[in-house]
């Protein structure tokens, strides 16, 4: 008889503490060389201070592991790493002045709000879906926190206008129009994403998309180049025209998405470079700093703060990262780069990458469009807007005042990006949940060394699909493949060989297949392909 | 839909390699232009933070570095105040730094190429990089008795050893106290800095090395030396008139005094008096080529490439007859700075072999390893016979003529005096340069304000002595 496959995430919560243990050491680290260089000694309030950081770290974990069993456990650590080196960094900025600052404090608990909202959230959405199904009200709502700071509210700050003031509180309405977006796109691609894919005409060897359909990228583009004209801020402007192309091309597959897209957006940022002349100052200062020490004063201090740091950077406390305006904020990496040096900024990015990976990964996994969708715009939206602070700072593009999520100083930011983080969280738990649960506990396969398991399905409880994996396209029957068959990176083709062929029944899972389609796409794009 | 995601998956790869790849350029490629960017405050401050090393005269510390309790933790100060000012130069926060403290900056700081290896080493073991030491040539004995003999007038002194170049004393006055500018008070650092700058005497202007002045007569030496290059004699007789009308002109040069009288005079007997229409004749009679060429052998129209940054002394070019014979006697567009004058000297010296001067002998890193050395440098200025006839002809200005007040008993001493003037309304320039036999030692004398006539025989009588208690003293 012929046994399905199916691999199985494990939760692995002592491996996910251990991690995040380790992580949140390279923040306590930080604050404790911070006062170890600079005073030789240590703050009285160190064990506390250490205590009530590890305390909620734990408490988080245990929280979520709670909840969310299944959910990514690289996710939490990843976070809490960048959270406790962009407050250590704060901190050992505050100290700078006479008498210290305590920015650091109003951060800590800014964090505490956010990992609070996270909590929520992963209470209150039971279901993530549900938040699909509110498409329109959230988009108009994202629209209206994108250009909110064009309202009386807004004030302009650095030179771009991105900002809104409230009862003496300043808030980026992008961070959480970001967040509501991602959903508002997810719920409308996973309902749309079959009329977008439909050909229109061809030219050029291209399929174009109907012009019918285009209405929602032309609404994003007018929202985008306001953004760009008006707030003055092409990371904005790119970000969330960048995160609805790239969601439209996961959505749909097609290429000729981006290519509109990108055109649409080029000749859009042609006009304003042509149009107005604060494009043609920041191009300027990008490419060309040190014309203008005075006006760009503070991308040159970074580089003089990336160049001091060198390779191994300064040490914790030893560099001079005050000289740069606005290091707490918007140039906390150049602080990160003066003082942990370009191994330290890499590792940085590399944790901002993990977080990326780990987002796409619960999409690949998901197994319901708008989860995939929501996994996939959450990770990318995240993704541009690391690389257009990060880009921004060490001058692979020019400025934007895009925060840096989890390090830089702000509320709104730390809030909103924990909320990504527990949507992140909540889909990855559900992508991650075992598919199939078995009677049978006994014969559930582990594989010690990794973090998936092999079930066997017995006949009965299987219904009977043609193994289609790329690794052993042609099972025999009553043979066990071997177990490296579905290690690590290919457990998305292990659960899309477990996907039942549409005339099977599904009925065995717990977490019914809601794509009947996902099967015949993935085989279309293998053709595609061979 | 997942091969999609897979596809974005690779662009936001390649958006994170972009940034790593980006971080390393500005690390790889840029780093050193950043540092050496001079507005770049972190680079400056870490350096004003360094223990310097230190800068010695024979065994004297003359420049060095002690704790202090401060952000900057380690004072640059200067044991011996304004006395060796012209060699260390200052080292100030605000305002830079100069002398050997601006031109060997990285070593002192410990942060040359040549002490990357120490800085490797020090990083590892922890040890806070200490400079390297600059061993100077001067001689403290004889930076003293310049300074002393210098004080209360405005004026330099440059002696060099001619049989190696090395720079045994220079001395500019009025000067300054380098410790003003180091200070880490830095208002004081900056009341001091403004004070200086408008002190008319100018005490922060090296006159030794950085200004250049006519050099009067004196620069007959050089005329002379033109005349034996091309063929002529000590006794060679020149037409030496008591008045001469400069051609095309109605100017008319004279000599001082009445014992040039006015018919011929022998070269030598011509310097001695320092004969101005000899002298005129002479350059008249060789051309403004010749003179210019041997100038140029001497070191005029060439920046020195000494460890001081010395300012370049002017011969000047396509002259006319007039300007030919005035520039025979160092007036016109002649300029030269008394390092300049002192090369002169000691090329006559040393036998017509001009070593090229150096301040600093050796650098050594803190654990006495060698850094640099200086190395010979020289060339023929003129041939050993010209050298040696002129040599005597100094001699005997010293013995009966203008430069009679350096005479130093027992020791053979050439010389040669000068006054120079470019404006009638200021006091003229008073020049003695001179030699002295066994041990060498080439001088240069130069006094810029010296309240006395404009006489040969006066600025002689001036600056004689400082360059006779230097011969005393180098003995």
């Amino acid at each position: 008889m012929s046994t399905g496959e199916v691999v199985v995430h494990r939760s692995r919560p002592a491996i996910g503490l251990l991690l995040l243990l380790l992580a949140q050491v390279v923040g306590a680290s930080g604050y404790l060389l911070t006062h170890l260089d600079i005073d030789g000694t240590l703050p009285r309030a160190w064990p506390y201070v250490l205590a009530v950081w590890f305390g909620v770290g734990i408490a988080t974990h245990v929280v979520v592991r709670w909840k969310l069993p299944y959910s990514d456990p690289v996710l939490l650590p990843a976070t809490f790493l960048l959270l406790g080196l962009g407050l250590a960094m704060i901190h050992r900025i505050d100290l700078i002045p006479e008498p210290a600052r305590s920015d650091a404090q109003t951060q800590s608990l800014w964090a505490v709000l956010g990992i609070v909202a996270a909590i929520a959230v992963i209470f209150l959405v039971k279901d993530y879906r549900i938040l699909g199904r509110f498409t329109y009200i959230l988009f108009l709502s994202g629209l209206v926190l994108l250009l909110l700071p064009l309202s009386p509210l807004g004030i302009e700050l650095n030179g771009s206008r991105i900002w809104i003031r409230v009862f003496g509180y300043s808030f980026q309405p992008a961070e959480v129009a970001k967040l509501v977006l991602s959903l508002a796109f997810a719920g409308y691609l996973a309902d749309t994403k079959d009329v977008l894919a439909m050909a229109g005409p061809k030219v050029l060897g291209f399929t174009l998309p109907r012009a019918r359909d285009l209405g929602p990228i032309a609404v994003m583009w007018v929202a985008s180049m306001l953004v760009l004209i008006y707030q003055k801020d092409l990371g904005t402007s790119m970000l969330f025209f960048g995160l609805f192309v790239a969601m439209v091309f996961v959505a749909t597959g097609r290429l000729s998405w981006v290519v509109i897209g990108g055109l649409l957006f080029a000749a859009g940022g042609w006009f304003a470079y042509q149009r107005f002349a604060y494009v043609g100052v920041r191009v300027s200062s990008w490419l060309n700093p040190f014309s203008n020490y005075d006006q760009n004063y503070q991308v040159i201090q970074g580089q003089f703060g990336f160049a001091y740091g060198g390779l191994l950077g300064r040490g914790w406390g030893l560099g001079r990262p005050g000289l740069t305006p606005l290091a707490k904020s918007d140039f906390i990496t150049a602080a990160i780069g003066e003082e942990l040096g370009v191994v330290g900024l890499m590792a940085v990015i590399l944790v901002y990458g993990i977080i990326v990976a780990r987002g796409l990964r619960t999409a690949l996994s998901c197994t319901e469009p708008f989860g995939k969708l929501l996994a996939a715009g959450l990770s990318l939206v995240f993704a541009l807007q690391v690389f257009a602070i990060i880009g921004g700072v060490t001058r692979l593009l020019p400025l934007t005042g895009l925060t840096t999520p989890f390090m830089s100083q702000g509320g709104s930011s730390m809030v909103a990006n924990w909320l990504v983080i527990a949507i992140m969280l909540v889909v990855s738990n559900d992508a991650r949940r075992p598919a199939v649960v078995h009677q049978d506990e006994g014969d559930v396969a582990s594989l010690s060394a990794d973090a998936t398991q092999v079930i066997n399905l017995r006949p009965s409880q299987v219904p009977r699909p043609e193994p289609r994996t790329a690794s052993s396209p042609n099972l025999p029957d009553e043979h066990q493949p071997p177990a490296h068959a579905f290690l690590d990176d290919s457990d998305m083709e292990a659960t899309a060989a477990f996907i039942p062929a549409e005339e099977s029944s599904s009925s065995t899972m717990t977490h019914p297949v809601t794509d009947p389609d996902e099967p015949t796409q993935l085989f279309r794009f293998d053709q595609e392909e061979q | 839909m997942n091969a999609s995601i897979r596809r974005t998956a690779i662009v936001a790869s390649v958006l994170f390699l972009a940034l790593l790849v980006n971080v390393s350029v500005v690390q790889l490629w840029r780093q050193s232009s950043l540092s050496a960017d001079d507005r770049n405050r972190r680079v400056l401050d870490a350096e004003f933070a360094q223990n310097r090393g230190a800068i010695l005269a024979g065994d004297t510390q003359i420049a060095t570095t002690t704790p202090i309790k401060d952000r900057f933790q380690y004072q640059r100060s200067y044991p011996q105040g304004s006395l060796y000012a012209t060699v260390t130069g200052w080292y100030a926060y605000d305002f830079g730094r100069s002398g050997l403290e601006s031109k060997y900056s990285t070593e002192l700081a410990g942060t040359a190429s040549s002490q990357t290896l120490d800085r490797l080493v020090d990083m590892f073991t922890g040890a806070t990089p200490v400079g390297a030491t600059i061993q100077t040539t001067i001689n403290p004995k004889l930076q003293q008795v310049a300074a002393q003999q210098l004080a209360g007038k405005k004026g330099a002194v440059v002696a060099l050893d001619p049989k190696t170049g090395a720079i045994l004393a220079m001395v500019s006055t009025p000067t300054y106290d380098p410790n003003t500018l180091a200070t880490h008070d830095l208002t004081a650092a900056r009341a001091a800095w403004t004070a200086l700058n408008a002190d008319p005497t100018k005490p922060l202007s090296d006159r030794g090395t950085r200004e250049i002045y006519p050099p009067g007569s004196t620069f007959k030496l050089v005329t002379a030396a033109t005349a034996l290059e091309n063929g002529m004699a000590a006794d060679t007789l020149i037409n030496t008139p008591s008045q001469l009308t400069l051609p095309n002109s109605t100017s008319v040069l004279g000599n001082e005094g009445s014992a040039c009288g006015n018919t011929q005079q022998t070269m030598d007997r011509a310097l001695q008096l320092s004969c101005n229409t000899a002298f005129a004749n002479l350059g008249a009679q060789l051309g403004a080529a010749k003179i210019q060429a041997q100038a140029e052998k001497f070191g005029f129209n060439t920046t020195p490439m000494t460890d001081v940054n010395a300012a370049k002394s002017q011969f000047p070019t396509k002259l006319d007859a007039a300007q030919t014979m005035l520039s025979s006697i160092g007036q016109y567009d002649v300029a030269a700075s008394p390092l300049q004058m002192a090369m002169v000297v000691s090329a006559i010296c040393n036998d017509g072999v001009l070593k090229t001067p150096y301040l600093v002998s050796e650098i050594r890193s803190a654990d006495l390893k060698v850094l640099y050395r200086h190395g010979p440098d020289d060339k023929q200025a003129l041939s050993s016979g010209s050298a040696q006839a002129l040599q005597q002809m100094m001699v005997n200005v010293v013995q009966k003529g203008t430069g009679t007040a350096a005479q130093v008993s027992g020791v053979v001493v050439g010389g040669k005096t000068g006054t120079a003037q470019t404006d009638l309304t200021k006091n003229p320039y008073a020049w003695f340069v001179s030699f002295a036999k066994n041990p060498d030692i080439a001088i240069a004398v130069f006094i810029e304000d010296a309240n006395v006539a404009r006489t040969d025989i006066a600025g002689g009588a001036l600056a004689g002595p400082i360059a006779k208690a230097l011969i005393q003293a180098s003995r």
